[in-house]
């Protein structure tokens, strides 16, 4: 079998998503993925010359609304599901690195 | 109680005479579920005050004898937002998430008076077709408990199926309402893309994902739809047609009906007694005055492969969402905030979420998008347009829902590649944004089989009134499971 994705490819996408695949799981997501993007690859059977691409099937075009700001007074729900708070702000981890690992 | 026996008419009846309060029909039904779901497993969410209070104000306000959904329990899967209510996807990454606001289709629904007993089990984030693919449990076919209930949908077709409810929403991307409806022996309807708001539900598919209703019949199949169906201006792609009373023309028959059978869809891998079934399936229209003949949709064969490219890439751009600083799971231990990201989704998507995110990532990524994406979205053109071409000369299409009954829990979890082979007829209506109906039409070795039925794009009223036909005429949805021997 020709290979259409490889271990480095697949880590690289991995990476692209925010995700991060353990090496031990990596044949086994390379093994799958490579087997579907064959599956895709039959597409290049299909004459597609000058066929329009389909990105939405939705009968309304360019809706519009005025721009206004609504408030749903949920500022104390919303924050009840962020997982770190502090005075009415949602609390993240330094952005910059500190440790000096990742230079 | 359970609601083997029972359809909204006879629900309805005894509410609006008050043979029974809205307190104590939801009391039963939670007693019921108490019993019952244990081997089932079909709810993730049941929340119990929650339900006999808002079925204590119905008693307060008094039944609508009009309004046939009034103070009528119903079950949400779990990828809809509903107020106060935990709301998981069945993932990790939303374990402890609750929404602040309702899925216009749950505000629709309660609006007309039901009851909102819990939320339903499904495969995480609506990727899958067995219910395995849940972080949190595996729900079993009332039918058979070794087998799936089918997905995504599947805790709520095994929730009607079972008789725990009489109403559930689920929600259909490649067939994630019709194949758990096959399955289960229920009616689950995929309505057009845009007609019934997609505001509050967990995004997968962006262009493909329509919530629908999962029902015992038909015409409670319509009447959920008259609820939920309609404009959304918190839906830019919902559609401002005119929607009609669904439950207007159900019983006018299918005389003169042209009924079109996609040469296609009957081909290689379809089981014997799923063929079979929709061959008596176009008897028994024949029988009613319609005509049947076979199509032809060319493109079948690459449906496949378009719709897995494209629901990956939108699922890829929607899940980006899902990065641990605003709501969700946020991972511990982190060094800054890339390393966040990273850890809370590695942390908190599963292996088949990953993968779909993967496959998205892949076919959009630089040097990819033109001979991916691209190419599928064209695909997806030439499958439309091969629909259109049917639609020109047949009101409907008859089709099998999925190549075989239902299959042993564990059976097929391990190779998604065959996992999606399956929804092989489901997706092409998902594709083309066509309205799709699975009814129960036939049994395979006591496993309940259902047929599908497609429309033109907003002729719901065409699929429910061929559907009502043919149910009117046969008894396959008046059988009940025997729960694996517990009934």
């Amino acid at each position: 079998m020709t290979e259409k994705i490889s271990e480095d490819q697949v880590k690289h996408v991995a990476g692209l998503a925010k995700l991060k695949i353990d090496d031990d799981q990596l044949p086994y997501f390379t093994t799958q993925l490579d087997k579907i993007i064959g599956l895709f690859e039959t597409l290049s059977e299909v004459d597609t010359e000058g066929v329009e691409p389909t990105s939405s099937v939705t009968d309304q075009v360019n809706v519009m609304r005025e721009d206004v700001a609504e408030d749903w007074h949920q500022q104390q729900a919303l924050l009840d599901n962020a997982p770190d708070t502090q005075d009415g702000y949602i609390r993240t981890p330094t952005i910059i690195d500190e440790s000096g690992e990742n230079e | 109680m359970n609601y083997f026996n029972e359809s909204l008419t006879s629900i309805h009846e005894k509410l609006a005479k008050k043979e029974i309060s809205a307190k104590d029909l939801t009391q039963e039904t939670l007693n019921n579920i108490q019993a019952v779901d244990g081997d089932i497993n079909a709810f993730l969410t049941v929340d119990e005050a929650s339900a006999v209070k808002d079925a204590e104000q119905i008693d307060q306000n008094g039944i609508d004898a009009d309004n046939g959904l009034s103070g009528v329990p119903v079950a949400i899967k779990d990828n809809m937002l509903t107020k106060g209510m935990k709301t998981t996807a069945a993932s990790k990454i939303l374990e402890n998430f609750t929404p602040m606001f309702d899925a216009t289709a749950v505000e629709k629904l309660k609006s007309f008076g039901t009851v909102t007993l819990g939320k339903t089990n499904m495969d995480e984030f609506a990727m899958g077709g067995s219910t395995e693919n849940s972080a949190f449990k595996v729900t079993h076919n009332p039918w058979d408990t070794t087998k799936v209930p089918g997905g995504s949908s599947g805790g709520s077709a095994a929730a009607v199926a079972a008789g725990e409810v009489l109403v559930a929403l689920g929600s259909d991307t490649g067939g994630s309402i019709r194949q758990p409806a096959s399955f289960n022996g229920v009616v689950g309807m995929k309505p057009t893309y845009g007609r019934v708001s997609r505001w509050g539900l967990i995004a997968f598919g962006s262009s493909l994902d329509q919530i629908g209703p999962i029902t015992r019949n038909v015409q409670d199949n319509a009447t959920v739809l008259n609820a939920i169906a309609g404009h959304d201006q918190h839906d830019l792609t919902s559609s401002t047609k005119e929607v009609p009373d669904f439950t207007s023309t159900l019983n006018k028959g299918v005389k003169g009906m042209r009924i079109g059978i996609p040469t296609e869809f009957m081909s290689q891998g379809l089981d014997d007694d799923v063929k079979q079934t929709v061959l008596d399936a176009a008897d028994e229209f024949r029988k009613l005055g319609a005509t049947v003949e076979e199509v032809s949709l060319p493109h079948t064969k690459y449906g496949v492969a378009a719709y897995y490219i494209i629901s990956s890439s939108e699922a890829s751009s929607n899940l980006q969402r899902f990065d641990g600083i605003r709501y969700g799971r946020r991972a511990k231990d982190v060094k800054n905030l890339e390393d966040l990201y990273v850890k809370s989704r590695s942390e908190g998507f599963g292996d088949e979420v990953k993968r779909r995110i993967m496959l998205g990532t892949f076919s959009l990524s630089a040097g990819f998008y033109d001979a991916y994406f691209k190419k599928a979205a064209q695909v997806r053109t030439l499958m439309n347009n091969d629909f259109a071409k049917v639609f020109k000369d047949f009101d409907l299409i008859l089709a099998p829902t999925a190549p075989t009954p239902a299959y042993g829990i564990g059976e097929d979890v391990s190779d998604p590649m065959t996992m999606y082979m399956n929804d092989v007829l489901t997706l092409p209506v998902n594709l083309a944004g066509l309205p799709g109906m699975s009814i129960p039409a036939g049994f395979s070795n006591g496993l309940p089989v259902g047929v599908q039925l497609i429309g033109r794009p907003y002729d719901e009223l065409s699929v429910y009134q061929a559907g009502n036909a043919f149910e009117q005429d046969t008894d396959f949805n008046q059988q009940t499971p025997k729960m694996g021997g517990t009934n």
